[in-house]
């Protein structure tokens, strides 16, 4: 669409910014896993925005109808129907809204939390390195469950409080990654160079030191999507994520432990889309981890 | 001491620097005084460990601290004292009014930015310009280097060594310093392409009237460049003077024998003459003259004290207490 654009600018020097977006996406298209990652990641994300139109909440998504409960797929019900005679499609369809927006914002919130710590922790070194990351030791000594449940039932169950609880659990993990990596780039000579141009520090963690260091960080992000949306789940079935009946993935997988041996579809399904769902974040993370790395380039 | 009031863009005085670590203190330099004009180039010549590096650092004030302790002495930057300016003032001279080339052009360039978007960010980084102004004047200086201005858009990996050392060159000259400091621009770049860019800095300079050091441990690169020769041997100069000052009228031992070690293709009558020994450990430097261990010349009274700076004209100077004899000469000077 902007190709006459494009070609207007790309005499310019100034415009190489969109040469390098553009480099990325076609090293990217090569690569036929990540492109089936995109693609399902894409179609998961349209569905989630066109949830209600494709299926009504009121009527359809958390209506019992106990006459048709604990269905198997037909015609009707695609996915079968489960114990309250809800059809389980749609409970997949609008769950999907919850789980993609817990992941991604309890990603992104630790990202740039745990992310600025580490990188602070890791370029600066000494005190102020030790004082981050005891606190990090701090959190990482809770397991990451029990400190999601000691956040959650302290500040109550709600979506927004799940997704912090996510978050502050998965902060160290962010933090420590950073930090390493930032170890390994902070003392080369590109960033001693970058200093005898007059860069201050802040320009140098953001402009130099934070780019070289997006490999780990990217398939940090991927692996932590997938983890968040697991969370999320487990909180779920402790009561303290998504209150019933609001669909959520981990929420019908475990509702649906009891009718294992009689009802199998009711946690298969979930659990489908759940792996899905992993499986293509890691997929489209690993495509961009190599696509944005320039010395791979071909 | 020849009081010669010049115009000078540096003047460093009596300088002492010192790594503490936990194994003790190393001695890395220990008063050194440099006296550059505008537009002049000076070489610092040594082996690798005497301190060159850690003084061109010392003038950006970026010894790495800890362990980098400056010590003593002064070092005055184009009338600025740089050992007292606060880091924000530093870091506007840094790049703009001195820059510095780095001995390894594969590391000292980022491996995920574009060379274009480095050159223009020195120029963003001191020039109160638009991005797009910035960029054009990098691709600009990209022309001046020698590379066409297309490639702007590639990455470090995509050039070759000596092409990656021009685009070093072109960040350090982007902004017109009025000092370069080059620290062994060549050490890693093979025979035919040191002369190349040693032949398009020698240009630059010219075109931009940038004075410049030179740091190297190759006294051809000297011959070629430079218009003053410091002599550095264990954090101090032993031998300091014009051009033909060292290479023709060699004082000190140690200058004579680097020139020992340098094969001559003239005369192949004799094996060449290193110098014997290493250089002396920097947590332990000897109490007397630094080189007297090693020191064909050597006499009682040289491992007692360290040897003063003695001026033999208005422009040579030279740390040995032989000289201190009449009629003391090196073997270099007798033939």
């Amino acid at each position: 669409m902007a190709t006459t654009n494009n070609s207007a600018a790309q005499a310019g020097t100034a415009t190489k910014k969109r040469g390098q977006f553009k480099e990325t996406w076609r090293r990217l298209k090569k690569n036929r896993m990540a492109m089936i990652g995109l693609t399902v990641v894409v179609f998961l994300v349209l569905i989630s925005i066109f949830a209600d139109v494709l299926f009504d909440y009121d009527t359809v998504v958390i209506k019992q109808n106990t006459q048709i409960r604990l269905q198997g797929p037909s015609a009707e019900h695609w996915l079968g129907t489960d114990e309250f005679g809800r059809d389980i499609l749609a409970r997949l369809v609008h769950g999907s809204r919850v789980s993609l927006s817990v992941g991604v914002v309890a990603v992104s919130i630790s990202l740039v939390l745990g992310g600025s710590l580490g990188a602070a922790a890791g370029f600066y070194g000494g005190t102020i390195d030790n004082v981050i990351m005891r606190f990090m030791d701090i959190l990482l000594a809770v397991p990451s469950l029990l400190l999601s449940i000691t956040i959650v039932s302290a500040l109550g169950p709600s979506i927004i409080n799940l997704m912090l609880a996510i978050a502050i659990s998965s902060l160290p993990g962010y933090a420590r990654i950073v930090r390493a990596s930032v170890l390994t780039v902070k003392d080369q000579e590109f960033v001693e160079a970058a200093k005898c141009i007059g860069a201050n520090n802040f320009e140098i963690i953001l402009s130099h030191i934070i780019p070289n260091c997006m490999a780990p960080i990217i398939v940090q992000v991927s692996l932590k999507v997938a983890s968040a949306i697991l969370s999320t789940s487990g909180l779920s079935f402790l009561g303290l994520g998504v209150k019933a009946p609001t669909p959520e993935w981990g929420a019908m997988l475990s509702g649906g432990r009891a009718y294992l041996r009689n009802a199998p579809h009711l946690t298969i399904f979930p659990g489908i889309a759940i792996i899905i769902t992993i499986l293509s974040l890691n997929l489209l993370g690993d495509g961009l981890r190599d696509a944005l790395d320039p010395k791979l380039k071909k | 001491m020849a009081e010669n009031k010049k115009d000078l863009i540096l003047d460093i005085k009596d300088l002492v620097i010192h790594y503490e670590t936990d194994d003790g203190t190393v001695e890395a330099v220990n008063g050194l005084d440099i006296q550059l004009e505008y537009g002049k180039t000076l070489g610092l010549v040594g082996e690798t460990g005497s301190g060159k590096t850690t003084t061109a650092l010392s003038i950006l004030r970026l010894v790495p601290d800890p362990p980098g302790v400056i010590k003593n002495g002064s070092i005055t930057l184009d009338g600025k004292d740089i050992l007292n300016l606060p880091q924000k003032d530093l870091e506007s001279i840094r790049g703009n009014l001195v820059s510095m080339i780095f001995q390894d052009p594969m590391t000292s360039l980022n491996p995920v930015l574009t060379v274009g978007e480095q050159i223009a960010e020195v120029i963003g980084l001191h020039e109160n310009i638009s991005e797009k102004e910035a960029a054009d004047k990098a691709g600009q200086m990209l022309e001046v280097v020698g590379i066409p201005k297309e490639r702007y858009g590639e990455y470090p990996h995509q050039f070759s060594g000596g092409m990656k050392q021009r685009v070093v060159i072109a960040m350090a000259l982007a902004c017109n310093p009025k000092l370069l400091i080059a620290d062994e621009p060549t050490t890693a770049l093979d025979v035919t392409i040191q002369a190349q860019v040693l032949e398009t800095m020698k240009e630059l300079r010219e075109k931009f009237g940038s004075a410049m050091i030179m740091i190297t441990h190759d006294l051809g690169i000297i011959a070629e460049v430079c218009d003053e020769v410091s002599v550095v041997y264990a954090g101090q100069i032993v031998e300091h003077g014009t051009l033909e000052d060292v290479f023709e009228r060699t004082l000190h031992p140690y200058t004579e024998g680097l020139f020992g070690s340098l094969p001559n293709i003239e005369e192949r009558r004799h094996r060449l003459q290193p110098i014997p020994g290493l250089m002396p450990d920097p947590t332990d430097l000897p109490k007397g003259c630094c080189f007297a261990p090693r020191c064909k010349y050597c006499t009682e009274a040289c491992t007692k004290a360290r040897p003063e700076m003695k001026w033999v004209s208005d422009t040579h100077y030279v740390r040995c207490s032989r000289y201190d004899e009449p009629g003391f000469k090196i073997e270099r000077s007798v033939q």
